[in-house]
């Protein structure tokens, strides 16, 4: 099939990743998130990130192993615990900023950035207290008779974007089963580097396979790099490829009450590669 | 609680009168997405669905719509779907005016102004919560009432921390972008309360049985609007009863409110 191949390794991916970047995590709380690629960056010397997610164990993670100075977040929740419990202590310590925006300023902060506009309009965050935290948020008025002043939401433009698909093609063409795309293709488009991983690499002919033509979310013209991680978003769901895994996402929030629970969490599952923690929570 | 046989007006629970006060958010409400938050404003909004709200349709707690009166809290339970709603969706319906939600609050003022953020400093808060989530946006364009398990003074305040959710007096001083914004109710575990007064400070509605005026204003921090006569909030009839335990076979909305 006349795609070009992309396909490049986790190590590849995470040397993409640079001090200080911006980078967006697809997925959703604990949904279909690009874990493989998240504990890679666990292992990394990189810090001072600034993260932009509907956050999730991805921007607890990075949290707790220093990777992160800010974040913009409307939210972080594990799903089933409803605080995401390493982003509460980085948060409350003071260790981490976040910039506090509604869900839906964020889809159109990322809307903005993939249409190449410096912002898009909307009353969303008007009157609450989003205007008065960010100093930097403008209002715009329209040019038109109604002359209603709406918010300037800023494009939320990303150095980098990390995505997980239940499959996807060499080529960089993804796809998803599950019942939501989240705003996947959003952070992709926002972003100048675009990596997916994916459950499983299948023969572009046999992309239609598994699901119809709208569950092909992710166009390769917007991805840079394609790696497989078999359950790569473990523990988080990955539907209908698995569900989340409570039992371990339970021992993971428990690491949140001191040092030695956390190290040792992390001796046991995060310090060795992907292989090796595949390995560890068998 | 679960017994699906008949019961008398006269045995309902607090739980249930709590339930039936957050189906009638519903009340005035057309064809809409009535999408409340949380296992007791959930068994209320299928209650509304159940009796005077069939136009009502709801979410699955996913990506999908129903149309039937799903039960809470129990697996693999039938659903009629009628539409696709991921959550980029949900804003299409959202910004557009078509959905009334209940959400919780952790602060709430006399204007509404809610917060479920954080407590304290923004650089490092003494208490980092949910965050913004979707309560501006929602507030700013739909209608919206919350729903407060535990009514006392540390989240009625004089002033909250953070405005998650708008306000009355916010959304005035917006002017025309404050068009969409309306506060339905407050349901507490004591009392309804509503924002129909003059300046739109929060009133005292209705007090459940059992409960008195006194105990209302001694549970909030701020001074609550109280009307001259202040009436008992309604008792679910036998009816109600019969499909609260259809809705919640498990008793959820006893184990949140116990009184």
């Amino acid at each position: 099939m006349p795609v070009p191949d992309k396909r490049v390794t986790i190590d590849d991916v995470v040397a993409e990743v640079r001090d200080g970047m911006t980078i967006g995590i697809g997925g959703w709380g604990s949904r279909r998130k690009p874990m493989a690629l998240v504990r890679a960056l666990l292992r990394s010397p990189v810090k001072d990130l600034t993260v932009v997610s509907y956050g999730g164990p991805d921007v607890g993670l990075l949290c707790r192993a220093g990777k992160v100075r800010h974040t913009v977040c409307a939210f972080v929740s594990l799903d089933s615990i409803a605080l995401e419990p390493h982003f509460r202590n980085a948060r409350q310590s003071g260790a981490v900023t976040n910039t506090e925006l509604d869900e839906g300023m964020m889809l159109l902060g990322l809307q903005a950035a993939a249409w190449r506009v410096p912002f898009l309009p909307s009353r969303v965050g008007l009157g609450s207290s989003v205007t008065t935290l960010d100093p930097a948020l403008r209002t715009v008025t329209s040019p038109y008779a109604d002359g209603e002043e709406l918010l300037a939401i800023p494009a939320i433009e990303l150095d980098v974007a990390l995505i997980h698909m239940n499959r996807g093609d060499v080529g960089g063409s993804g796809q998803y089963l599950g019942p939501d795309p989240y705003f996947d293709d959003l952070f992709c488009g926002a972003a100048k580097r675009r990596f997916m991983s994916v459950e499983r690499i299948v023969d572009t002919d046999r992309l239609l396979d598994e699901g119809p033509p709208q569950s092909l979310l992710i166009s390769r013209l917007m991805v840079d790099g394609v790696v497989e991680t078999p359950n790569g978003a473990h523990f988080t769901s990955c539907a209908p490829d698995y569900e989340r895994d409570e039992a371990f996402q339970a021992q993971y929030a428990a690491t949140a009450r001191g040092d030695e629970a956390w190290h040792g969490f992390r001796a046991k599952y995060l310090d060795g590669d992907e292989t090796a923690y595949q390995e560890a929570i068998r | 609680m679960s017994d699906a046989g008949t019961r008398d007006p006269s045995t309902a629970t607090r739980a249930d009168v709590c339930a039936a006060a957050l189906a009638d958010c519903f009340r005035a409400d057309g064809e809409i997405l009535a999408n409340p938050i949380g296992n007791l404003p959930l068994i209320g909004g299928r209650l509304a669905k159940a009796t005077f709200g069939p136009q009502l349709i709801m979410t699955d707690g996913e990506a999908q719509l129903i149309e039937n009166v799903m039960p809470v809290g129990v697996d693999g339970a039938e659903k009629v779907v009628s539409h696709w709603n991921p959550y980029r969706r949900m804003f299409d319906l959202l910004w557009n005016g078509r959905r009334h939600v209940i959400m919780g609050a952790s602060q709430i003022d006399r204007y509404g102004n809610q917060n479920f953020a954080f407590i304290g400093d923004p650089a490092a808060p003494k208490a980092q919560l949910l965050g913004m989530r979707g309560a501006p946006g929602n507030t700013i364009n739909h209608r919206t009432s919350y729903w407060i398990p535990a009514h006392s003074a540390r989240v009625f305040v004089e002033r909250v921390d953070v405005a998650s959710g708008v306000g009355y007096d916010r959304a005035a001083a917006l002017g025309p972008a404050g068009r969409f914004h309306e506060l339905v109710h407050v349901v507490t575990n004591l009392a309804v309360l509503d924002f129909e007064t003059p300046d739109h400070s929060m009133r005292l509605r209705s007090v459940h049985p059992g409960v008195t005026v006194d105990e209302v204003v001694a549970a909030t921090g701020f001074e609550l609007v109280i009307p001259a006569s202040v009436p008992e909030s309604r008792v679910p009839d036998t009816e109600e009863l019969r499909l609260l335990a259809e809705i919640d076979p498990t008793d959820l909305r006893g184990a949140e409110v116990k009184a």
